[in-house]
């Protein structure tokens, strides 16, 4: 076909990449037979004798690695968030960091592991769905772009097996059954899904015990949002890699709200006040 | 051995032409109008399955007339071919300009192949600007290849000149979205009132197909109008 190499047709963005341009897939898509650049550096070589050299480690100390992302639905649909910090050992890598991505209209993607590949996982996911999107002339269903995502992890096995392991979760509404949807994923790609809430990243657990204590079915707009601010709030206070909301610099997490009138962004100055309210609460 | 019979490059060339230009003349017009907020995209088209309208990327939509697998094939290529480059790059390298002169390239190469089959196609490749210091764009491209730039008002497909005409004296710039949906419904019912009573295509909000890409929207600036939205304005 014009433009392309081949007269093969697909709906598929990923597909496509690998036929068309796979030199820019060198960490995705590869697929389980497929090659890595660091080819003697797994784990399962190491076998004491092959040990990374002292300037690997530093390499590995040196990744940027995002900290606390979260989902929680609620009657209406679902939110999903994240801090803004990116850790890079012992340092702070990044302040200003987005680990949560708008997908389309309907879904968003938030991101934990390390930041390069992470970023570059939800980027490519976006036009993954949004090309598919394009050229059937109707979306992917939730599940459908949940499973595109499982792919996607999956065929980052190789990376995660050195470990450079991507974390997401994907969250969405499904226009279909009238609900908010979390599917989390694990490192080599197993899915599963959440009917109510999920955390994870550094400060998922602690985030996650905050969500167990305080969360109820049913929660409306207003009081979810606050227990997503309290969620990362703690995370903050116990993980040491987590950024709380920094009311010097004004930067805030991001929250992303989705319901079945689509995807919207909580203002700055909404989460503020959020936290100016939590602040005061814990105060007193 | 019989001798091949020769013909000239000239005769070639002229029936490939003859054999384009029928293709393109049976095929419904797609009327696009540059109005307050962006761009609209009218087509004549009764079925709900196959587009004549479809957006490409972010800023750029495509308005196809002619055969139906000929363009079809080319909205595929000029999505991916949107796609990687966006991916390699950055979305905001990705321009109507860079996109036309690629389909000139493919349909140009395509009608000089001896032997094949010249695209029985017409397109209307549309940008819109960027903010208020650019200008919309939109590009007309033939079936040989070649591709000029119109502005305002532009029609494709085989009634073409004469839907030109009657939008040359009705239209004006800056119109409202659902004036400008009631100038192009009222121009295609009006070239219909020449066609016999028994054939007439029926322009109403279900067999009409519009798209625009409208300025207000987020990232994605290209939105079908649905056949709901589109009986309420053509009722107003």
């Amino acid at each position: 076909m014009v433009f392309s190499r081949s007269d093969h047709r697909t709906s598929d963005f990923l597909e496509l990449l690998q036929r068309e341009r796979p030199e820019l897939l060198s960490r995705f898509g590869t697929g389980a037979g497929g090659t890595t650049s660091l080819p003697d550096s797994s784990p399962a070589n190491w076998k004491g004798q092959h040990l990374p050299t002292s300037s690997v480690m530093d390499l590995y100390d040196n990744l940027l690695e995002g900290t606390t992302i979260l989902a929680a639905v609620y009657n209406e649909g679902v939110i999903v968030a994240g801090d803004r910090q990116a850790t890079a050992g012992f340092q702070v890598g990044e302040r200003r960091i987005r680990k949560v991505y708008e997908v389309d209209t309907y879904s968003a993607i938030a991101i934990a592991g390390v930041a390069g590949p992470a970023m570059e996982m939800a980027k490519l996911f976006q036009v993954q769905v949004e090309f598919y999107e394009k050229i059937e002339g109707s979306p992917l269903s939730l599940e459908g772009k949940a499973n595109s995502l499982s792919n996607m992890v999956k065929s980052n096995l190789p990376m995660a097996m050195q470990g450079l392991v991507v974390v997401p979760i994907f969250a969405g509404y499904d226009l279909k059954r009238k609900q908010g949807k979390i599917f989390k994923y694990d490192a080599i790609g197993g899915q599963y899904e959440e009917s109510e809430y999920y955390a994870t990243g550094s400060g998922g657990k602690d985030a996650q015990a905050t969500l167990k204590k305080l969360y109820s079915a049913d929660m409306p707009r207003d009081s979810a949002l606050k227990l997503v601010a309290e969620a990362l709030w703690d995370a903050a206070d116990e993980d040491v890699a987590t950024g709380g909301p920094d009311f010097i610099r004004e930067i805030f997490p991001t929250i992303k709200i989705i319901d079945s009138t689509g995807i919207s962004d909580i203002p700055d100055s909404e989460v503020k006040a959020l936290y100016t309210e939590l602040l005061d609460r814990l105060r007193s | 051995m019989p001798a091949p019979y020769y013909v000239s490059p000239e005769q070639i060339m002229q029936e490939k032409e003859d054999f384009a230009r029928k293709g393109i003349e049976k095929a419904k017009e797609v009327i696009v109008l540059e109005y307050r907020d962006g761009i609209l995209m009218v087509a004549e088209n009764p079925l709900a399955t196959v587009f004549k309208i479809s957006e490409i990327y972010d800023r750029i939509a495509l308005a196809a007339t002619g055969l139906y697998p000929d363009y079809e094939a080319l909205r595929y290529a000029g999505i991916q071919g949107a796609e990687i480059k966006g991916f390699t790059f950055n979305r905001e390298d990705v321009t109507a300009r860079w996109l036309a002169n690629q389909y000139s390239q493919q349909i140009g190469a395509i009608y000089r192949q001896p032997d094949v089959k010249p695209l029985e196609v017409e397109l209307l490749l549309c940008e819109i600007r960027e903010d208020s210091s650019s200008k919309n764009r939109i590009y007309h491209l033939s079936f040989d290849g070649t591709f000029w730039e119109d502005n305002e008002y532009t029609v494709i497909g085989g009634r073409a000149e004469e839907i030109a005409g009657i939008l040359e004296n009705e239209y004006s710039a800056s119109l409202d979205l659902s004036d400008a949906v009631k100038l192009a419904a009222r121009t295609f019912a009006a070239v219909e009132t020449e066609v016999d009573e028994a054939d007439r295509y029926q322009v109403t909000a279900e067999t009409i197909e519009a798209a625009v890409l409208d300025e207000t929207r987020n990232r994605r600036k290209f939105r079908r109008l649905l056949p709901d939205e589109l009986s309420e304005m053509l009722s107003a």
